[in-house]
């Protein structure tokens, strides 16, 4: 399915730019969905960025030594440091007279939503200056597809062989709650929403929170060409939900406008089938996995999209 | 060597990622409608955009097949190496 | 001015003109971070002030900021010591500039808030260097210093100065504060280094490094905390230029010449020592006492240097480490190995006990037997252990 045609193309193209900021031959996976999202982040940054990277996948896209993929300054960081330290290098530069460079924290669904839940909160409470984007391919991926709170019912990892019972963590609502300046999630397979999202983050002063859905061929067992068909699936089912919330305006985005409307979203089981993660499931556990997606935009509508109204 | 360890940008960091190919991407450029989609969706970045058309960097293109299965109009064939 | 320990920390970060703190509230260090936190309120330190989560993340803010060339302090002790752990490593690995005040204080459980250096010597490996001032003026002094030292090019590794629970951080004394304009004078505002962040010369710091190099950034460390005692003298003898004030570089040697006998020892009981030593010396003992300020690098050359003619010493300390000894003296011992001295090894004070003068005297006449009896004990001497069977 197409959904950008003619001459919208070339706009995009403009929107994008042609520099490179994650340049080819790096170590990532054929496929990976997080290369392409970072590619699209840097994009729309530009080179007045630093970015901070907990271990992650990303810690190995960067190269080793002495090679760097990446051409903006990068600081690797522990796993659960990462909120702290761009909390500290974000002060750091302001009253060294450095303004107007983006701090980026580019981290994992692991280094996020677990390990590094507290920093963010923390960071979140204090309303911090820096962007951060969570990719999120559901998993521990860089140690070997382990489950952490961001994996999905019903997927298999390697930790959850028969399925994970809890549901994810819901963090881009947990970030609402922080009452932080712009809460935004994204998809790779709809660059123009999440790049014209992150150009409006990037003038937003305060915590920015991205989280960005990076579907990862070995990790959701599915053949390497499909990475765009499964994220953009993931919208169009409603399992993931495009939406932005600024100056505290919460609204769908994309395709997930119309989406509040059950009829228009498609049947889940297309989304699941396409993945080996979900191979065998039961029936009980689609249904399950249905109720949950009803559930949060049921949630969703009452909690964000209602009160915009009053 | 530096007492710290940094690394510099350069491309090909593991190096020529091209040889990790079993496909690799043809385009039919009969059949290009220069749309870019491919080019947007690259996930190396191996797609170039010269002279109005879309130009696969072999070196560097790790034969995923996103641009293959995306492309609207199926003007790119995975062909075996 | 009358300032306690943690005090003088707060005004020695004020005068180095530190410009990131990020910290964390632990009993005994708050006054340090309350005072810093007034200090940037009512205008008199221009920096920021991270109220961060936790100490992990306190040491975290410290490496973001350090980065990118900014001059960051950060307090802590005991189990937020212990939490930091991870960074600390970090920090040292990245080669980082860092300054910060740890009030030694005792791990749990069970629960202690207590004087006890456990915590701070247990992270002795990481690359930092550790000092141990005895009084609130050298807490002060050393700080100042301890910028200077850190931010050396041949050094570059992080400083913890470490000062005892209560004894020091909360007792009184008159400490002189130097003048804004001295401290300028011998701290000047942090340069840039190669590893310095920076969007005009992009780099990735700290990326995945094979085992065919990993091994050589090791080295380096090692090499920087070994050059660094070259440093330490000469950062000392420029203050004592400025300041009038001398701690003697890495060791203080107090009543050590014609010695037979020598306590070695650090921190807080160094006073009672000094008076212990005194009174002895009365009696007629050629006794001394080496005071270590600095435990990284370890000042074995130094401590070799003035033991040459002692037929013993005493290792006092305020910390074990379980199935081997006590830490300093387990340390002392193997640098003085081939000098072959008997060495008796005193735990005190674990957990904040009281431990005066007079306890030392006591352990100077047991240990005196000792020597002449030349029936040296192997083990470590638990002082005043009440035997619980």
């Amino acid at each position: 399915m197409v959904w950008i045609k003619g001459d919208k193309m070339s706009n995009l193209v403009k929107l994008l730019g042609r520099d490179e900021y994650l340049l080819s031959g790096n170590p990532s996976c054929p496929g990976c969905g997080l290369a392409l999202g970072l590619r699209y982040a840097l994009k729309a940054l530009g080179k007045n960025t630093i970015m901070i990277v907990p271990a992650s996948c990303t810690s190995i896209v960067l190269g080793p030594v002495p090679t760097s993929s990446v051409k903006i300054p990068v600081l690797n960081i522990a796993f659960a440091a990462a909120a702290a330290t761009a909390s500290g290098m974000s002060e750091a530069l302001d009253i060294l007279g450095k303004k107007n460079i983006n701090v980026l924290v580019w981290a994992g669904d692991g280094g996020t939503v677990d390990i590094g839940l507290q920093g963010l909160s923390g960071a979140a409470e204090r309303n911090n200056n820096f962007i951060y984007i969570c990719y999120d391919n559901e998993a521990y991926m860089n140690t070997g597809i382990q489950r952490s709170g961001s994996t999905p019912k019903g997927a298999w990892t390697t930790t959850t062989p028969r399925g994970k019972k809890r549901s994810k963590k819901n963090i881009p609502f947990i970030m609402i709650e922080h009452r932080i300046p712009y809460v935004a999630t994204a998809s790779i397979a709809f660059p123009q929403d999440f790049i014209l999202k992150l150009k409006r983050a990037r003038e937003v002063k305060g915590l920015r929170y991205i989280h960005l859905h990076t579907p990862c061929p070995p990790g959701w067992k599915y053949p390497s060409d499909k990475t765009i068909e499964v994220a953009r699936l993931a919208v169009l089912t409603g399992a993931w939900v495009l939406f932005e919330m600024h100056r505290g305006i919460f609204k769908l985005t994309g395709p997930s406008i119309r989406l509040i409307e059950k009829k228009y979203r498609k049947n889940i089981e297309e989304y699941l089938k396409i993945q080996g993660r979900f191979k065998g499931i039961s029936k009980k556990m689609i249904e399950d996995i249905s109720k949950d997606i009803d559930e949060n935009w049921r949630y969703l509508k009452e909690k964000f999209l209602d009160n915009n109204r009053k | 060597m530096n007492i710290v360890p940094l690394a510099y940008p350069q491309k090909g960091s593991a190096k020529k990622t091209g040889y990790w190919r079993i496909f690799r991407p043809k385009i039919n450029y009969e059949k290009c409608i220069k749309c870019m989609i491919c080019w947007l969706y690259c996930p190396e970045g191996s797609i170039s955009i010269i002279n109005n058309k879309p130009v696969i960097d072999y070196d560097y293109c790790k034969g995923c097949g996103i641009c293959a299965n995306e492309c609207p109009v199926k003007a790119i064939e995975m062909v075996k190496e | 001015m009358i300032l306690s320990g943690n005090y003088a920390a707060a005004y020695a970060a004020k005068l180095a003109r530190v410009n990131v703190i990020a910290a964390y509230p632990i009993t005994p260090q708050t006054q340090i971070i309350e005072k810093l936190a007034e200090f940037i309120e009512n205008g008199e330190l221009n920096a920021r002030y991270i109220r961060v989560e936790s100490e992990h993340s306190a040491m975290a803010a410290c490496i973001g900021a350090a980065a990118v060339g900014a001059r960051p302090f950060t307090a802590t002790a005991s189990q937020g010591l212990i939490y930091m752990s991870e960074m600390l490593w970090w920090a040292a690995g990245a080669r980082l500039p860092i300054v910060m005040g740890v009030v030694t204080r005792a791990l749990a459980p069970p629960w202690s808030i207590w004087s006890d250096h456990s915590d701070i010597l247990s992270q002795r490996d990481t690359g930092w260097l550790i000092f141990f001032p005895e009084s609130a003026q050298e807490v002060l002094d050393t700080i100042i210093q301890a910028y200077k030292i850190s931010e050396n090019e041949e050094v570059l590794l992080p400083i913890a100065v470490a000062w005892d629970a209560f004894y020091i951080s909360h007792s009184y004394e008159v400490v002189d504060v130097p003048s804004q304009r001295n401290v300028d004078n011998f701290l000047p505002s942090r340069k840039k280094y190669k590893h310095t962040l920076d969007i005009d010369n992009p780099f990735s710091h700290g990326n995945l490094v094979f085992p065919e190099y990993y091994m050589e950034y090791r080295y380096y460390i090692d090499d920087a905390s070994n050059s660094s005692k070259k440093i330490i003298r000469e950062v000392d003898e420029e203050y004592y230029k400025i300041f009038g004030r001398t701690y003697g570089g890495l060791i203080e040697k107090y009543r050590c010449d014609n010695a037979e006998y020598l306590f070695i020892s650090l921190g807080a009981f160094s006073g009672d020592i000094k008076e212990a030593v005194d009174r002895l010396r009365n009696r007629g003992y050629r006794v001394g006492f080496i005071r270590i300020r600095c435990i990284r690098p370890f000042p074995s050359n130094d401590i070799k240097e003035v033991m040459k003619d002692i037929n013993g010493a005493i290792i006092i300390e305020r910390d074990f480490s379980f199935g081997k000894g006590g830490i300093l003296s387990t340390e002392t011992k193997s640098a003085l190995y081939s000098l072959n001295i008997p060495i008796i090894s005193y735990i005190a004070g674990i957990g904040g006990r009281d431990v005066g003068y007079e306890d030392f005297i006591k352990i100077f006449q047991s240990s005196y037997k000792c020597f002449n009896l030349e029936n040296i004990p192997e083990k470590p001497i638990w002082y005043g252990l009440r035997v619980i069977k």
